[in-house]
This record gives C-alpha cells, structure tokens and sequence, in this order.
C-alpha cells in the first residue's frame, strides 16, 4: 500500500514538472492523461469481467458537444466546456447504459462497439452538421475568462487535466473499495449470489457503465480543447481498442494503471512514428503478448511489486 | 396451521422429459425445522429453486407471509425475507470471507455510499461477531478459494444469515462437512437459528442428523412429498426405510 501511495506521488510530481523543461511535450501528456481517463473508464468495467469496444462513443460525444457549443459560441470558456461536455456523455451513457447492461460478456463488448460504429457513421455521413470526415474545429476557448495564447493556454489544460485525473483516480479508488465496487467484482464472480443477496447484478453494472461514460466524456471533451479540431477518428473503433489495449498495457489492479498504460502508449507512438512507421501496429501487437505472457498485472503489476499475480482468468471464472 | 410463513401449494415444473416438480405442496409454520429427504433427482434442489424465484413453475403458487411470490425474482423473494444456501456453495471466490459477508451486510442495509470501504462498515463487527459464531473467525481474512467445501458450505450459510432472513432454506448444509463434525455444525446452525427465531427447511441425507435437528420432516419423491410427519414417524415408515433410507425393516 504505501509503495503504491509512493509510486502514485512520484508519477504525479514528474508528469506536473516535466512539461516545465520540455514545453513541447504539454499536448502530448495532456493527450495520455485523456486517454488514460477513457481506459480509466474501461478499467471500472473491466472488473465487472466486462470489456467495451465501444467506449469511444462517450470519448467523441463531448468532444462534439464541446466542439459545437464552442463554434456555436454558447460557451466559450474551457471551465464550462469540460463539465458540460462530461455531462453530455453522462447522459448518452444513462441511455445506452439501460439497454446494454442486460448482456454479459461477447455480447456486451459487441453492443457497445455496434452503437459507438452507428454513430461513427453519423458524424461521417452527416456533412452539412458535423463537418463529415474532416470533422470541425474547436475555437480556442477563454481560461478562467482569461484569453491565453496558444502555450499558455495548453499549459494550463495540462494541469487542469493532471488536476482532474487526479482526482478521477482518487474517487474509482475510493468506489472499488466500497461495496458498489465490491458487487461490480461480484458480477464477474458470482452472480447467482449478488441476486440471493437481494442486489440487482443490473443496477450495480449500470452505476458502473455510467461512471466509465462520464470517465470518458471527461477525457473526449478535454482533448477537444487542446487537439483543437474533432474527427470521426474519436469514434472510430481502433480508438475504442485502444482504450482497451491501454487499460490492459497499464494494468487494472490500481488506479494508475490506465495512466501508465497511456503514458506507455503515447511513448511507443510517438517514438514508432519516427522509426518504425510501416510496422508500429506490429510494436504494439508484441508489447501486448508480452504484457500477458509475462506480467498480466500490467505496468502497474510490475511497479506495485504485483508483477506476477495474475490476473488472467482462472479456470472459466 | 397457524403462523404459516410459507405455503407452497401444487408446484409443477418439467425439464424436457423430467417432471422435477410434480405438485409438490409444503406448508412451513414459524420456527419450524424442516428437514427434507429424498433420493437423488428427487426435485429436492427444483423445489428451493422454485420457492426463491430462481425457476417459475408451470403451475402452482408459493406464498410468503400473505404475499404471492410465485413469479418474483430471487433478489425480490431475497429482501422480502427468504435466504439460501446452496447445494455447490455460491461465494465470491477470489475475495476474503469477511468481504462475502460485508457485501451481503451492504445489501441488507443498503450501504452503497462510494466513499466508504466496505471493510469500515459501521457495523462490521456484526459480521465478525456471526464468523465467531459459526467458529470460523480466523478464516475471516483468508481467500475463499483456499478454503476446503466444508467451510465453504459454512460461509455460504453464513452469507445467508448475514441477511437476517426470517426463512432460511439450506441445500445439505453438511455435505462437505466430516461425519465426526456434523453434529458440533449443526448444533451451532440450531443454536444462531435459535437465537434469531429464524425459520429453517434443509435438505439432508444424513438420517442421523434428520432425527436430532428436525422437528418435521417431508419425503420427496419423483418432485412431491410422498411422506411427511415427526422424525419419529418417517424414520420408523417401513416405505421410507427402504426407499429413502436404504435398509431393510
Ligand atoms: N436446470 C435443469 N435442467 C434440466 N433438468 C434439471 C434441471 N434441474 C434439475 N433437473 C432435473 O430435475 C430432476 C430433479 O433435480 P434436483 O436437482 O431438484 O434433485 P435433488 O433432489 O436435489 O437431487 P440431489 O439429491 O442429487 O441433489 C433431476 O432429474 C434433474 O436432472
Ligand atoms: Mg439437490
């Protein structure tokens, strides 16, 4: 535990300097911390024994309603943006969550992916309002009512972001140790037994499914601002795979697994995209055989010291 | 029979070719100690299933306390007052056996607040307090999948009991348990069983137990009672020695 609380301030105090020394990597971080937030998001299903391949329907949802508002100049300021555009996945999320937390497994993940597929669909094919392929810009909003330039501007999402991620981290900390958290492992578990203890498997995951939508409208609506411009690409489902691919890169045990994994995979991008730029797919491919071959707990199973307890599944549980 | 808790009443139930219930009928005064009896694929398991909403009869009706529950789902049944034990214990395997009991401690309360650790519970010390009683306290923090079928048939009716039903059905709450062990266990589930003013149906196999812990029992066959009465008298029926019991008269 208290090499975790370590481990946890020591990432913390690097990402909040790191951007000080090298300006040019602010985007970038503020990126993996979004990412993080959706694989953060996927994580919480995870330990339901859940995985969504749709999750980048919530991610898109408020980057486009942020996208709107700010182009409709109904809001213009980043601090109202990020909330409302959160909220506005909360929301979709409440829909979706109804239907899809009556399936399990296979049928889960596929549903998720069908929805997040039609609405990918939409926003190519509806040109006249969200711009199709090309997608819409994102005016720079004010700061706290302050009109900054570009790099300030993008310093002081970073940390609002680090801010908020924080904080994300602490409450699905706090929710996994509760007994919500505890009945969402039970529906992996046990489900015949969640019910003879008169607690509805349904409502528990929906509670779940909303959390990891705000998670992820959180993360969409922030890389709005700082990425400047929203695409289908935010829908797409290799976007949703990789919110999956990181959470497992990273590690589901802790809360800062996702942002390792996000961490982990902006690195492997950024540094493939310059010397393997044919091949970096195959990159990633063989770092995630190795993550379960040889640490299942991921990244954060290494640095917690939980390297070789596994989290693979045992025996048809 | 006054203070009827539960009244199941011409329970039928076919599986393809098998009639598992086949108008099976049991009325269950408070405070009353059923042992049920019963071959093998006699619909002694069918019949818990049907009475807690986890399978519906084709026809037929279930009562509890003046209310029809005959199509309600097991974790309606559950909160009205009914707990299970099962035949194969049903745990939350990978986590402590204090957790087993927590969550089902949370849900009686409903103590779904995010912000507090289930293991800080306000009234945790209950949980510990039941684990004492069924001298399991020092398992209390071990893994359940480590544990051996005996004490997990003992968790699973601790979980249970952790719901404070007023009827509790318990599926051979001794099959795992050593011969030499049986009574001390289930003097202990008579004892809490007791204690709470609980109401209890088991099934069991062991006529020994049958005789020193029920104070009815009912005889299952092809998915009915074929026979009920005191234990005195269906340990002593000539037809159930030979077909339940398996000795001669
Ligand atoms: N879900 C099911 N699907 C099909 N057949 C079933 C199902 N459940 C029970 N049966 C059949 O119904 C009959 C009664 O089964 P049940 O489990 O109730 O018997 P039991 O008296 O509990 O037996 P045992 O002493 O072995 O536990 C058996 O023939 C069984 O094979
Ligand atoms: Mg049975």
């Amino acid at each position: 535990m208290a090499r975790q609380l370590v481990f946890g301030a020591a990432l913390i105090a690097a990402l909040a300097v790191f951007p000080l020394f090298s300006p040019w990597s602010t985007v970038i971080l503020t990126v993996a911390l979004c990412e993080g937030l959706a694989a953060l998001g996927i994580m919480v299903l995870l330990r339901a024994g859940q995985v969504s391949f749709g999750h980048g329907l919530f991610f898109s949802f408020s980057a486009y309603a942020v996208a709107f508002m700010a182009a409709a100049k109904v809001g213009h300021e980043a601090l109202v943006l990020i909330p409302v555009g959160m909220a506005a996945s909360g929301l979709l999320a409440a829909i979706v969550g109804l239907f899809v937390v009556r399936y399990r497994a296979i049928f889960f993940g596929m549903l998720n992916l069908a929805i997040s597929m039609v609405f990918f669909s939409l926003l190519e094919k509806l040109f006249s309002i969200t711009g199709g392929a090309d997608g819409k810009r994102v005016p720079r909003p004010t700061f706290a009512g302050v009109e900054f330039g570009r790099e300030q501007f993008e310093l002081a999402t970073f940390y609002v972001t680090l801010v908020l991620c924080i904080l994300a981290a602490l409450f699905v900390a706090r929710y996994l140790l509760s007994p919500g958290g505890k009945a969402l492992e039970a529906i992996k578990s046990n489900e015949t037994r969640l019910e003879y203890l008169g607690v509805s498997p349904r409502k528990v995951l929906y509670g779940a499914y909303l959390l990891s939508g705000l998670l992820a409208g959180l993360g969409g609506a922030i890389i709005a601002l700082v990425s400047g411009h929203v695409t289908p690409e935010l829908a797409y489902w290799v976007r949703s795979g990789e919110f999956v691919f990181i959470a497992i890169l990273g590690g589901i045990g802790g809360v800062a697994g996702p942002f390792l994994g996000a961490l982990m995979f902006q690195i492997i991008r950024g540094y493939a995209a310059v010397y393997a730029p044919e091949t970096w797919h195959a990159v990633l491919g063989v770092m995630l055989l190795v993550i379960i071959f040889f640490a299942p707990a991921g990244l954060y199973g290494i640095v917690a010291g939980k390297g070789g307890k596994a989290q693979r599944e045992e025996g048809g549980r | 029979m006054s203070g009827v808790i539960l009244e199941a009443d011409d329970l039928h139930l076919r599986f393809g070719g098998v009639q598992a219930a086949n108008g099976a009928s049991l009325k269950v005064a408070a405070n009353e100690r059923i042992a049920i009896i019963g071959p093998n694929g006699a619909g002694k398991t069918t019949f818990i299933n049907l009475c807690t909403g986890y399978l519906k009869p084709q026809s037929g009706r279930v009562v509890f306390n003046g209310q029809d529950v005959t199509r309600l789902s097991p974790r309606a049944i559950t909160r009205l007052g009914v707990g299970r034990s099962f035949q194969i214990p049903q745990l939350f395997l990978d986590n402590t056996v204090i957790d087993n009991l927590l969550l089902a401690l949370s849900a009686r309360e409903g103590s779904w607040s995010p912000f507090t650790p289930m293991l800080r519970h306000p009234k945790a010390e209950e949980m510990w307090a039941l684990l004492d009683l069924v001298g399991l306290k020092e398992t209390g923090n071990r893994i359940v999948r480590e544990l051996p079928e005996g004490m997990r048939k003992l968790i699973d009716i601790a979980v249970a009991l952790a719901l404070e039903p007023k009827l509790i059905f318990m599926d051979e709450p001794t099959s795992g348990v050593s011969s030499t062990e049986k009574f001390q266990v289930m003097d202990t589930l008579t004892r809490v069983l007791d204690a709470r003013a609980t109401t209890a149906v088991f099934v069991e196999h062991d006529m020994d137990v049958v005789a020193r812990y029920a104070n009815r029992v009912a005889v299952w066959a092809g998915g009915r009672i074929a026979h009920q009465g005191t234990p005195e008298e269906i340990l002593n029926h000539p037809e159930v020695r030979e077909t339940v019991i398996g000795v001669g008269v």
